[in-house]
C-alpha cells in the first residue's frame, strides 16, 4: 500500500507502534492519512465532455493511458463521481446544465478544467456565446493548458489533483 | 453529367420565373424574386428533369448597404442526376419570405437557423422561434451590426445561488489583427498594387 506519511506529524507513540506491527502484517496509519489514500485512489471522474477535448479525455480511459490504474473511472452521473473534469467550450446556454451538475455531486467535490476554452474561453474569448472560463460558473481546482491537451497532459492534472488533496485533504471541511 | 445540366437547365428556364440562371464551376445556381421562391423550388424538385429531392442547406448572408439587406441561398441537392442547385433570393430587413417547409419538412430547422441569426422571418412556418442561441437571447449574431462579444455575459452568482447575467466587461479588450481580412478588406495592398503598376 502506498501510504504518504511524509506529510503528516509522526509522533513517538506512532513510531513505536509501526514498529510493533510492522512485521505482524499490520501497517499503521494515521485516520488521515486513510482517508486521503482513499480519497486520491479512487477519483471517478464525471464525463463533461464539450468539445475536441473530450476526445483525449476518452485517450486517458483508454489502455494506453489507463488511468485506471489510479483507481479513476469515468462516471455517467454526477451523483457517483468525485471529480468534475469540464473538457471543452463552456458555451452560455450549457453553463446551467453544468452548474446543475456540478450541485448534484457528492462533498468533496473536485474540479478539472481542461483546455484553453475551460480554462479562460481560448480560441473563443470573444465570442458573444462563450463562458469565459469555466471558473465563472464553477470553483475549479486544476486547470489544464493545451488546445487540446494530450492524454498525459490530463493525467498528469489528474495526478497534480491527487497531490492536492493529499496536501490539504483532512476530515474536517 | 453536362447534359443533364443543360436539361435541368432548359426545363427550369422554360417553367419558372426568374431573374437570372447561371452554370457555375458544374452547379447550377438560380435567383428568384421572394414570391416566385414557392414555385420555383416546388418545380426544381417534382420536375422529372431536375429532381432535386434533398436540401442541403439554407444559408444567409447580410449586406448591410443593401436596400435589400438578406441574401438567402438555398442549396439543393438531386440524386437522381447527380447534381446540385443553389437558388438566390434577397429581401429586405422588414419583410418575410415564404416558408418551404410543406415542400421540404427538412427546411424547418435551417429556417429556424437563419431566424436565430439573421432575423429573417418566414410567413407559414409551423415553429419559428429560435434553435442555437441561449434561452432568452437578444439579438441576432450573424448581422454585421452586431458586436462580436455579444451583449451580455454571464456568471454564477454565490449569493442568489443562480446565474447572472451581465452586461460585458472585457479584461483585455479585442485586437482587430488587419491580415488580410475578406470582410475589412485592405487599403495598403490596393495601393501597393497600383504603384507596382
Amino acid at each position: 500500500m502506498a501510504i504518504n506519511t511524509n506529510i503528516e506529524e509522526t509522533s513517538p507513540e506512532l513510531e513505536r507502534l509501526k514498529k510493533l506491527y510492522a512485521d505482524k502484517g499490520f501497517v499503521v496509519t494515521s485516520i488521515n492519512n486513510l482517508i486521503n489514500w482513499a480519497r486520491t485512489g479512487s477519483l471517478h471522474w464525471m464525463t463533461f465532455g464539450l468539445a475536441c477535448c473530450a476526445v483525449e479525455m476518452m485517450h486517458v480511459g483508454t489502455p494506453r493511458y489507463d488511468v485506471e490504474r489510479f483507481g479513476a473511472a469515468p462516471r455517467a452521473s454526477p451523483r457517483h463521481a468525485d471529480v468534475l473534469i469540464v473538457a471543452g467550450t463552456l458555451t452560455n446556454k450549457m453553463a446551467a446544465a453544468l452548474r446543475k451538475a456540478y450541485d448534484q455531486m457528492p462533498e468533496p467535490r473536485y474540479v478539472i478544467s481542461m483546455g484553453s476554452c475551460a480554462n479562460g474561453g481560448g480560441y473563443y474569448h470573444y465570442s458573444y456565446s462563450v463562458v469565459r472560463g469555466c471558473d465563472r460558473i464553477i470553483p475549479v481546482d486544476v486547470y489544464v493548458p493545451g488546445c487540446p491537451p494530450t492524454a498525459e497532459g490530463l493525467l498528469y492534472g489528474l495526478l497534480q489533483l491527487q497531490k492536492k488533496i493529499r496536501r490539504e485533504g483532512n476530515i474536517k471541511r | 453529367m453536362s447534359e443533364q445540366i443543360e436539361m435541368a437547365k432548359a426545363a427550369i428556364e422554360k417553367n419558372c420565373k426568374l431573374n437570372d440562371i447561371d452554370v457555375n464551376l458544374g452547379q447550377l445556381q438560380l435567383s428568384v424574386d421572394p414570391v416566385n421562391l414557392i414555385q420555383v423550388i416546388d418545380f426544381v424538385k417534382n420536375d422529372p428533369s431536375c429532381e432535386f429531392k434533398q436540401i442541403t442547406d439554407i444559408a444567409g448572408v447580410d449586406f448591410p448597404e443593401n436596400e435589400k439587406r438578406f441574401e438567402v441561398i438555398y442549396h439543393f441537392l438531386s440524386f437522381r442526376f447527380n447534381l446540385r442547385l443553389r437558388v438566390k433570393t434577397q429581401i429586405s430587413e422588414v419583410d418575410s419570405l415564404p416558408s418551404i417547409t410543406s415542400i421540404f419538412p427538412a427546411a424547418n430547422w435551417f429556417e429556424r437557423e437563419a431566424f436565430d441569426m439573421y432575423g429573417i422571418t418566414f410567413t407559414d412556418h409551423p415553429d419559428l422561434r429560435r434553435i442555437l442561441t441561449d434561452y432568452g437571447f437578444e439579438g441576432y449574431p450573424l448581422r454585421k451590426d452586431f458586436p462580436l462579444t455579444g451583449n451580455v455575459e454571464i456568471r454564477y452568482d454565490e449569493i442568489d445561488k443562480k446565474i447572472v447575467h451581465e452586461p460585458v466587461k472585457l479584461q483585455q479588450d479585442f485586437r482587430n489583427f488587419d491580415i488580410q481580412s475578406p470582410w475589412e478588406g485592405t487599403k495598403y495592398l490596393d495601393k501597393e498594387a497600383k504603384e507596382s503598376e
